[in-house]
């Protein structure tokens, strides 16, 4: 409980605090803050920036960790279980190897390929000169992201798959079903839970990434400011740290009402469940 | 239930007391406040320090971070043993965009920690000193600063660059000049002269016209958008805005969306647009600058706007960013034109813009005596005269430029003929957040926006940061 106090509720209360502020970074607002109430909220409601943000950041959360993980990932879990050994330890490996290798590398990896004078890419595809970062920037980092975290849901869906009982799937077998069928009568509804656990945590990673920064920068003309990005440059490039402590505070309200949907959803989901399984693959 | 309710009972006491803790936190414990005690440690034996500055051997600024660890550290190390003091001098390199180094010290500062003695470029000293993060130097080290033999051999205009409310809080380390930098070999390929000198900014743009006829080369770049970040205002928009006769901030109020100021991004518009004598893209990639410094390296790109920095550190053979071997044959440079003869700042025909970097004691440091005594030492006559060993630079001082930059073309270029014609920056803590102001309208010009459009964006943009109470003329 104290634990919880001082890392938790100690720096949400302090942000609250902050968010209320008008506290730079210098100037004279960075000795003696003044106390604004809620005109940092209602400023960033009403800033057109923000919004853009807040609609970047939920494409962003969409396309890279909903749809792109999850799908890559449950995809490359489906093919690895049928692969041999081996083959499918290097498989892991390398999706695994993009999760583990620390951002600032990987922005330097991606970086170079994507360069718009030397990149790699360009010289793969034969496309010399095109500035992916620039002219497609939201679907680099869509695409980045999906590369750099599809390694998780890889992991949990793999372990779902395994705790289908071998049985169903004999018996799916035996009754002539097809993949698809398969998919949608034995798997779906043994791994409901896990699909649901995947998704409120991929999402909620997604949502605060940072890691795009290192890409992009939020550029070109803010194009890619997904939350975390805009808070940064709000809170340290322009220095109004009052307005980054109230963005952040909205930040966290949003990540809450994701978090409470899904646990709602997952709550609805365990009844159907329970007595048809052990405790332990309900909790993997 | 009952869980819930104990929950919620230790979250109000737990709300009660952080927000009293918050409401003493914000008083007393940001960051120094005017300087401790001068005295504080004076006759310590034993002693640490630390530079901090955005150098780094083998990267940005690299002469300067090399005479810091060859000559400073042990020479004022050896020094301090003579008389019994065991010092200690540590260097905390950095080598990243000025942006990135000015949030770093700014949290540094206001956290009450950060390195003994810390470099800062002058335009930050308003804000920094307004916040409390850094103190008049004779508050910090005491009066023993007033009798220091340099100030006599900096001049005033200089010393401004440290300089709020009229007390120093930092000493110089030197100035610079701006000049456009052309590559002489393109230039004879494109049939242009060698000692090429445009006199209006139509003569830029024909110099762009007879570049662009050669392959595989961008006629120019003029520093644009928020990603270069101070390099496109001082290396772009003000010095064109002084050549249009204006300056940022005049009479004590701002220049709103002024002929001027719709002048400078129309020449942007030109440079950009449909022509595109400039990349355009260029000015949006998150590393710009270091592209449009390879390019030029490369003899990719004409011409370019810059200071004595470019020549210094980024294409020196010796140790540049981008080495170019025969800098010397083949780098030209110019003055920047004001927009036609006689219409720049004060009837001028050619302008420029000049800044400065200077060196501040932290006001949270343990040795305030020990950190002036490096301080002044880091700033003698015999320390400038180490430091140009390596690489020549202006130095704030003039018994040391008297002599040092004789053997330097550009830098005597711009101690002689820019300088004298050159213009600086307001020193006002409102200065950095205009300044982004700016940014972005150039930065939206080469994006496509028109000047009229981007110019009324940039009067709101103003009026959003100082109000519009009459503290901006248009």
């Amino acid at each position: 409980m104290l634990v919880i106090a001082v890392f938790l509720l100690f720096p949400a209360i302090w942000t609250l605090y902050l968010g209320l502020t008008n506290w730079r970074l210098t100037g004279l607002a960075a000795r003696e803050p003044d106390f604004v109430g809620l005109e940092n909220y209602t400023d960033a409601l009403s800033d057109p920036d923000f919004r853009n943000s807040l609609l970047l950041t939920l494409v962003f959360v969409f396309f890279s960790a909903i749809v792109g993980q999850s799908i890559l990932g449950f995809a490359l879990a489906w093919i690895a279980r049928k692969l041999r050994p081996a083959l499918r330890s290097v498989v892991e490996t390398v999706v695994l190897l993009a999760w583990i290798i620390p951002a600032s590398v990987v922005a330097f990896l991606w970086l170079a390929l994507l360069d718009r004078r030397e990149g790699t890419l360009n010289a793969l595809l034969g496309t010399d000169g095109t500035a992916w970062l620039l002219e497609y920037p939201m679907q680099s980092i869509i695409v980045f992201n999906i590369w750099n975290g599809t390694a998780f849901s890889m992991l949990l869906f793999s372990s779902a798959l395994a705790s289908v009982p071998p049985s169903q799937f004999e018996t799916a077998r035996m009754a002539g079903a097809g993949t698809f069928a398969t998919l949608r009568d034995v798997v779906l509804p043994n791994i409901r839970g896990h699909i649901l656990t995947n998704t409120l945590l991929i999402t909620l990673w997604t949502f605060n990434v940072f890691a795009p920064y290192l890409i992009t920068a939020g550029g070109p003309q803010g194009r890619t400011e997904i939350l975390g990005v805009y808070i940064y440059r709000v809170a340290l490039r322009d220095g109004a740290l009052g307005q980054g402590a109230a963005l952040s505070l909205i930040m966290i309200i949003i990540n809450l009402v994701v978090a409470a949907v899904y646990l709602r959803l997952l709550g609805r989901d365990r009844p159907s469940r329970r007595g048809r399984k052990s405790t332990r693959e309900r909790r993997a | 239930m009952r869980l819930n309710t104990r929950l919620g009972g230790t979250a109000a006491g737990l709300l009660a007391a952080a927000l009293v803790l918050a409401a003493c936190g914000s008083d007393d414990d940001d960051g120094g406040s005017g300087g401790g005690d001068p005295s504080l440690n004076a006759d310590a034996t034993e002693v640490t320090l630390t530079i901090t500055d955005n150098s780094i051997v083998g990267g940005k600024n690299t002469e300067g971070a090399e005479w810091i660890t060859n000559w400073v550290i042990p020479e004022f190390t050896a020094m301090q043993a003579e008389k019994g003091v065991d010092v200690t001098v540590e260097f905390e390199e950095n080598g990243v965009d000025d942006e990135d180094y000015k949030t770093k010290i700014a949290l540094d500062l206001q956290s009450g920690g950060g390195g003994d003695i810390i470099g800062i470029d002058g335009i930050w000293t308003g804000e920094f000193a307004e916040a409390g993060y850094i103190a008049p130097l004779t508050d910090v080290a005491g009066d023993a600063v007033e009798d220091w033999e340099g100030w006599e051999q900096i001049p005033e205009a200089v010393q401004q660059a440290m300089t709020f409310d009229d007390q120093a809080y930092g000493i110089p380390v030197g100035t610079d000049g701006r000049v456009i930098y052309v590559n002489k070999d393109l230039f004879a390929q494109a049939g242009l002269p060698d000692d090429w000198q445009p006199t209006s900014w139509d003569e830029i743009i024909q110099a762009a016209e007879a570049l662009k006829q050669i392959d595989g080369v961008t006629p120019l770049q003029i520093n644009a958008g928020v990603p270069m970040g101070e390099a496109t205002t001082m290396q772009g928009f003000l010095p064109l805005l002084a050549g249009a006769g204006e300056e940022i901030w005049a009479d004590d109020t701002w220049t709103g969306a002024s002929d001027g100021v719709t002048e400078v991004l129309d020449f942007y518009g030109q440079v950009y647009g449909d022509s595109a004598y400039g990349d355009a893209l260029l000015q949006q990639e998150a590393q710009g600058r270091d592209t449009s410094f390879a390019m030029f390296a490369a003899g990719e790109l004409g011409m370019l706007i810059e200071s004595d920095y470019f020549w210094r550190s980024v294409v020196n053979p010796d140790g540049g960013i981008n080495p170019m071997p025969n800098r010397d044959e083949v780098v030209g440079w110019a003055k920047i034109p004001a927009r036609e003869p006689g219409a720049g700042l004060d009837g001028q025909d050619f302008v420029s813009m000049s800044g400065g970097t200077g060196r501040v004691i932290n006001p949270n440091t343990e040795f305030p005596q020990q950190a002036w005594e490096l301080m002044m030492f880091m700033n003698s006559a015999e320390a400038y005269e180490a430091q140009l060993a390596g690489v020549p630079r202006i130095t704030p001082r003039d018994d040391v430029n008297a002599t040092a930059l004789a053997g330097d073309p550009m830098l005597s270029f711009i101690a002689e003929e820019v300088l004298p014609i050159t213009a600086y920056r307001p020193a006002l803590a409102l200065y950095p957040e205009v300044s982004v102001a700016l940014q972005e309208a150039t930065g939206a010009v080469a994006a496509g926006t028109s000047a009229q459009d981007a110019a009324s964006e940039y009067q709101s943009a103003l009026e959003g940061i100082v109000g519009d109470d009459g503290s901006i003329s248009d």
